[in-house]
């Protein structure tokens, strides 16, 4: 079925794909795209709360209108992008280097240090992901930087549980029996021969997980926690609207449809690659 | 069938406890003291020191976690350092609420999610089918908070017919019994659509894979070749069979479901755990907070084992390879 076709052709790739790279070039263009300041206010009482596609007394042209401030908020939109994805994508990145250590280094060596890595994943994976974010942000001062490093240390279970299984039944193969009879060691094995052929699965993984991660660290800035204003976020843009619904429903609207066309993006592309490697389905 | 049991339940207890700890040792390794939080900016050194004292947190740690970890197990949760009350009776208070919510949703979005995921099944391959998967991938990437806002927006402030705040009007305590009632449930109609909207996509797209996987099967084609209609091989065969893995599902997704209720609790003020949980944590409320990840971790596991005896029940291979 879909799997035969190639990736090009699948319309859930080149539609996922359309959409996060628009919202890639978004991000890296936004200086030249929009007013290059998402701080900037000019005059606030005739700037605030303009609606999309006005123009304000000073002539600047507002696509997706004004906030309470008279911020631009597509110029806002468009440096929030810049954070939701370098945070979405670090934090998967620092995600996938915990989990394939994990569940390499459990493949690898077996016996008790195995039993407890299992065991420790397993636990965190009981654990409300939600719950340890909100403690660890709230007790650190919160951060971009910390954003990442607790979305990263939350989310590498699924990866770990990936790559042990995925290692396990790839090491049962012939080409990993002949490669440990050429003697190679296990840790070359590894790297050399079974991480290769894991690169797909964790790659679909990954995709998924970067919708999850930006929505999450959209959470975290909604609530407070996360990307502090005045530097624009998709999650502190919502909040910021939160109290404008009546009067200027764009501000929280804008970035909320943002979000959903990104982690769209991921999850289209995620499940197109997912058909083409095989018919295990995602968790 | 009881021997695993009581190991998953001996598993689930550990989990618990592991997070307790987990979150104890957290709080300790913060920076930020509570006694300074307590008694405010203008306090002296010495009234701080005082406070500590009082709170106990000029013990060594390892005596702390000991003195906490054994009363806790009997049941004594200590006082809120930021509200002065019971944690157990804060707790206690904000639970059923939170239950109530996630276990309204969780029903509405595994009908919800089911159905829409047999029709896609049924009509795989098709427009419909198409349609219906561009729908639950809107929804599987919609934001809660966010959509909370939409709803409300809509509902509350432009039509005027839902109330999205806390779990009961102010007067409520003045009504009589019938209106009493319908006031609960006006409250609960944003929060739980929202919770339910939010998960049914997740499912839809789980159920769909499931059926889908099961097609070609040896059993569906020996019940098509005995006669069985089609709407029958479906429900009767297809479903019963796909749902093993959906009922898994369930269990594993309680700590995701549990999350969104935090968003969705923080956003109607919902009076649950969750927000319990988010005000805690902003006010370092140290007691408050512990019990409320531990309660929480508690229902997950709970979840999970719940889940796992509804697989066993659903599923005849799974209670035999437990009997053996």
């Amino acid at each position: 079925m879909r799997a035969d076709r190639p990736l090009g052709r699948d319309g859930r790739a080149l539609l996922g794909g359309a959409l996060l790279a628009a919202a890639i070039l978004v991000a890296a263009l936004a200086p030249l795209i929009t007013t290059g300041n998402p701080a900037g206010q000019h005059e606030v009482v005739a700037t605030r709360l303009l609606p999309p596609g006005s123009t304000d007394p000073f002539g600047a042209f507002h696509l997706l209108g004004t906030d309470r401030l008279g911020r631009d908020v597509w110029t806002r939109l468009a440096y929030g992008a810049r954070v939701s994805l370098a945070v979405g994508t670090l934090a998967v990145v620092l995600s996938v280097v915990l989990g394939v250590g994990v569940g390499g280094a459990a493949a690898l060596v077996r016996g008790r240090l195995s039993t407890v890595l299992l065991g420790l994943t397993d636990f965190a994976l009981a654990v409300p992901r939600v719950v340890l974010l909100l403690l660890l942000s709230a007790l650190w001062a919160p951060s971009v930087t910390l954003v990442v490093l607790v979305l990263g240390a939350t989310g590498w279970m699924t990866i770990a549980r990936l790559v042990y299984t995925e290692s396990l039944s790839l090491a049962a193969r012939p080409f990993a029996e002949s490669a440990l009879a050429l003697g190679s060691g296990r840790g070359r094995l590894m790297v050399r021969h079974l991480l290769p052929n894991l690169l797909t699965p964790i790659v679909v993984a990954s995709a998924l997980g970067v919708g999850n991660a930006i929505l999450l660290e959209a959470g975290l800035s909604f609530l407070g926690l996360g990307v502090q204003p005045p530097a624009p976020s998709w999650g502190n843009m919502i909040a910021a609207g939160r109290d404008a619904l009546m009067d200027a429903p764009w501000i929280a609207g804008a970035p909320g449809v943002a979000l959903v066309l990104v982690v769209v993006g991921c999850t289209l592309l995620g499940d197109a690659l997912q058909d083409r490697v095989g018919p295990a389905r995602s968790g | 069938m009881l021997r695993p049991l009581l190991f998953r339940a001996a598993a689930g207890v550990a989990v618990v406890w592991g997070v307790v700890t987990l979150v104890f040792l957290l709080l300790h390794a913060a920076p930020g003291d509570p006694a300074a939080l307590l008694v405010g900016a203008a306090a002296t050194p010495a009234q701080i020191a005082e406070q500590r004292h009082a709170l106990g947190l000029d013990r060594p740690l390892p005596v702390q976690y000991a003195v906490w970890l054994a009363r806790f197990a009997r049941g004594d949760w200590g006082t809120s350092i930021a509200t002065g009350r019971p944690v157990r009776a804060m707790l206690g208070a904000a639970w059923p609420a939170t239950a109530r919510l996630v276990l309204l949703s969780l029903l509405l979005s595994y009908a919800l999610g089911i159905a829409l995921g047999v029709v896609q099944a049924r009509f795989g391959g098709t427009g419909l089918d198409t349609a219906l998967s561009a729908a639950s991938v809107t929804l599987f990437a919609l934001p809660g908070y966010w959509l909370g806002l939409m709803l409300m927006m809509v509902f509350t402030y432009e039509l005027r017919v839902l109330p999205a705040f806390g779990a009961a009007g102010l007067d409520a305590e003045y009504l009589p019994g019938p209106a009493r009632l319908l006031d609960a449930i006006r409250h609960l109609v944003l929060p739980v659509a929202t919770l339910t909207i939010i998960g049914v996509g997740g499912i839809a797209r789980f159920v769909r894979g499931a059926m889908l996987d099961l097609r070609g099967s040896l059993f569906l084609t020996t019940a098509e070749a005995r006669g069985v209609t089609p709407g029958r091989l479906l429900i009767r065969h297809a479903l019963r069979n796909a749902l093993i893995p959906v009922i898994t599902l369930l269990g594993l997704s309680l700590p995701a479901v549990f999350s969104g209720a935090v968003f969705v609790e923080a956003i109607f003020t919902w009076p649950g755990v969750g927000r319990v949980l988010v005000e805690a944590v902003q006010a370092r409320d140290y007691p408050v907070v512990l019990a409320a990840a531990a309660v929480s971790a508690a229902l997950v596991v709970a979840g999970n084992l719940l889940a796992e005896l509804l697989a066993g029940w659903a599923d005849p291979r799974i209670r035999a390879s437990h009997a053996g």
